[in-house]
């Protein structure tokens, strides 16, 4: 028997699905935002052309990249950066502590950044005696909640606001009970600001970074990796190596696809470049690897790399709105987070990619065209191959192959099984059979269609 | 024009009708069917669960009995796209690639074969169509509504020969219904929640019944249905393509 480390897609889905009106809830709000992206997406009559684009813009970049983060690095290092490689997580942590404690700093702010809950630096730095304040609305108020994000660019998507309200009052004392947006966006920004200005180093994530110029660009609706970023003596960029694009105007391929894949907005409210430190400032950026190097030598998965992180997949992804995000236990969730993770870690995350019907649709979302649903197939097989199925799957399937290839048997067990259906409905439609929990078994007919075939035409 | 049909192993077991209701309306449409005794499964079942390797026997079945004929049709997208693009065989690779050619789900077949133009089906009822995935989205039957493009549906097309037939419009055209394969087991939860979203969108819209081309799709919701007690039906579509057909 093999150890069961943490619960597993099905399971969590199912307490998800415990209370039926919230999930309702959680589809419809989903839904919104997938219609939302479909009129914003409908509004560029080029929209194919632009998807088509940015894949072959990504797809250069793969098979370039080595030479594309050498010039990244050139030119950020030209431009008065310092420039760290980490070659996974715990490295990733370290340059990060470093820093801060080189600084003498407590106390910080940082804005959205995946990578980070991807190295899990908030507990890291938090062990090391840091409070990390997160900026985002919606990454402060999971982070109140002592949650991970549940979605990636909507990380509080699965709280309703009532909810939000309570976490307001006990946490920031705004009144019991009021659960207006507004008031409470209000209250949020007044709290933040005092982070900010008191903070003496800010995170951000990065959204692209650019070979030629050494440039970045982070994406927000708040401005707040701007505020932070702008106040702080350190400003620290943590990035995937992933992100690099190869030239400034390619962004106006990925910044038009980006926010109206995302939100449905026609672009982000805040594009901000970030190029050379201030004067008397400092700008650290840290290129992560952590298994990003393995995937690209993995042909079947390396165009998981393009991923721009918008979160379309997740919104369109039926099994997503109806399961929330916490039910991938993993930083990324949805169809894309189920073909990240096996990557980093394979046992961990080997229901994934089962947590998925395959219909496809994440792939005809996703902006750089990721064939999401066929990878989620093949990593089904890799994790089969690799010896992480349950044994009892792994029965089923043996005597489902020994009885489809064989027609005298399959004749056979097709006619038992009917034979058993029709006369002792009871025993197979008991409470054991997870078809017959919600769902009657299919009526036994008399005779099969070879049968019937048999008699009447040959 | 020589056809072999091909009626997957759920439909053989339990929608006999379903294949005979094929069978007829490509035999009142001119065609020459016959269907191989002892073809099993396309093995798609072991294959979207991660054992695409314990195949070999019934690819290897598949060929025997299909690699002579100018066609292979089938009424299920699914099955006729897991052959589409998985069905290989060591030594046997032209005649796979032959099938994989030349094998269509039903309703295409009508449209882009056949060029059927009018029906003289009946079926005065009002219905809705359920655009199973891999039938939409894997084989192109219809525009799928994620995408900037013009729209049309092969399924649609077909049903809109039908006298009396009144087609509803849905809220959500081609969401997932959950079965998926073995998913609708080992996800229960979720596939069964999928199931029943799908059907009160038809429901609320005033689908008597419920079509579409896959009968794995149409199972898990009639199986929903049924526990419901709810009056709405499903019908494969070569049930209703083929009623009171004269």
């Amino acid at each position: 028997m093999e150890e069961i480390v943490h619960k597993e897609h099905a399971e969590l889905a199912e307490a998800f699905n415990a209370d039926e009106a919230r999930v309702d809830w959680h589809d419809e709000t989903l839904w919104w935002v997938r219609q939302k992206r479909d009129k914003m997406a409908w509004s560029i009559p080029e929209w194919e052309n632009l998807r088509e684009a940015a894949s072959r813009i990504k797809h250069n970049v793969l098979g370039n990249l080595h030479d594309y983060l050498l010039e990244f690095e050139r030119n950020a290092q030209q431009n008065g950066a310092v420039v760290h490689w980490a070659a996974d997580a715990a490295e990733h942590n370290r340059i990060v502590l470093g820093l801060l404690k080189e600084h003498g700093v407590k106390r910080m702010v940082k804005s959205k950044s995946m990578l980070t809950e991807e190295c899990h630096l908030n507990p890291f730095l938090a062990d090391n005696g840091i409070e990390v304040i997160d900026t985002d609305l919606g990454e402060r108020i999971v982070q109140l909640a002592k949650e991970p994000p549940s979605h990636i660019v909507l990380p509080c998507i699965h709280k309703k606001k009532e909810e939000i309200g309570d976490l307001f009052h006990i946490h920031l004392g705004t009144p019991a009970g009021n659960a207006d947006p507004k008031f409470l966006t209000a209250a949020a920004r007044q709290h933040l600001r005092k982070e900010f200005i008191q903070s003496r180093v800010a995170i951000t994530g990065v959204n692209f970074a650019v070979a030629e110029t050494g440039e970045m660009v982070v994406c927000t609706n708040e401005g707040n990796a701007d505020m932070g970023a702008h106040l702080a003596d350190v400003h620290i960029a943590c990035m995937g190596v992933e992100k690099i694009i190869p030239q400034r105007r390619h962004l106006g391929v990925f910044l038009r696809l980006l926010a109206r894949s995302a939100t449905g907005q026609p672009i982000t409210t805040y594009s901000s470049h970030f190029r050379k430190p201030k004067e008397g400032q400092q700008l650290h950026i840290v290129l992560v690897d952590n298994g990003r190097s393995r995937q690209l030598g993995r042909e079947d998965f390396r165009n998981s790399l393009k991923c721009i992180r918008c979160g379309a997949c997740m919104n369109t992804c039926p099994v997503y709105r109806r399961s929330g995000g916490h039910s991938y236990h993993n930083a990324i969730a949805g169809p894309i987070g189920a073909i990240l993770a096996p990557n980093l870690d394979m046992k961990e995350y080997k229901d994934l990619p089962f947590a998925s019907t395959l219909c496809g649709s994440c792939s005809n979302v996703c902006p750089v065209k990721i064939d999401i649903h066929q990878q989620l197939y093949k990593w089904r097989q890799v994790i089969t191959q690799e010896g992480y199925s349950d044994t009892s799957k792994k029965a089923g399937m043996q005597m489902m192959n020994m009885v489809l290839s064989k027609p005298g048997l399959f004749k056979f067990a097709g006619s038992a099984g009917r034979f058993v259906l029709r006369v002792f409905p009871g025993i197979a439609n008991n409470r054991l059979n997870p078809w017959a929990k919600q769902r009657e078994m299919p009526k036994a007919p008399a005779v099969s269609f070879s049968e019937w075939y048999k008699k009447n035409k040959k | 024009m020589k056809v072999g049909l091909f009626i997957p192993c759920y439909i053989d077991q339990f929608y006999p009708q379903v294949g005979i209701a094929t069978l007829s309306l490509l035999e009142k449409l001119g065609c020459e069917v016959v269907y191989p005794q002892g073809q099993t499964c396309c093995g798609q079942p072991m294959a979207n669960s991660g054992f695409e390797h314990l195949t070999t026997g019934c690819n290897t079945l598949f060929v025997d009995h299909f690699q002579d004929y100018d066609y292979i049709v089938g009424p299920s997208g699914s099955c006729v796209l897991h052959i589409k693009e998985h069905l290989h065989v060591d030594g046997k690779e032209e005649a796979a690639t032959h099938i994989r050619h030349h094998i269509y789900e039903l309703a295409e077949f009508l449209t882009d074969v056949l060029h059927v133009k009018s029906l003289p089906a009946k079926f005065p009822h009002k219905v809705g169509i359920h655009q199973s995935c891999h039938g939409q989205r894997g084989l192109g039957l219809a525009q799928m509504s994620e995408l900037v493009a013009a729209p049309f549906s092969k399924p649609q097309q077909l049903l809109e020969m039908v006298e009396g037939l009144e087609l509803v419009n849905l809220k959500r055209t081609d969401e997932c219904c959950g079965f998926g394969g073995t998913f609708c087991v080992f996800e229960e939860a979720v596939s069964v929640k999928m199931g029943k979203d799908r059907i009160t969108d038809h429901v609320n819209n005033g689908a008597e019944y419920i079509t579409g081309n896959d009968v794995s799709c149409l199972m898990h919701l009639e199986g929903i249905l049924r526990r419901q007690n709810s009056p709405v039906k499903v019908l494969h579509i070569a049930e209703i393509l083929n009623a009171c057909y004269e």
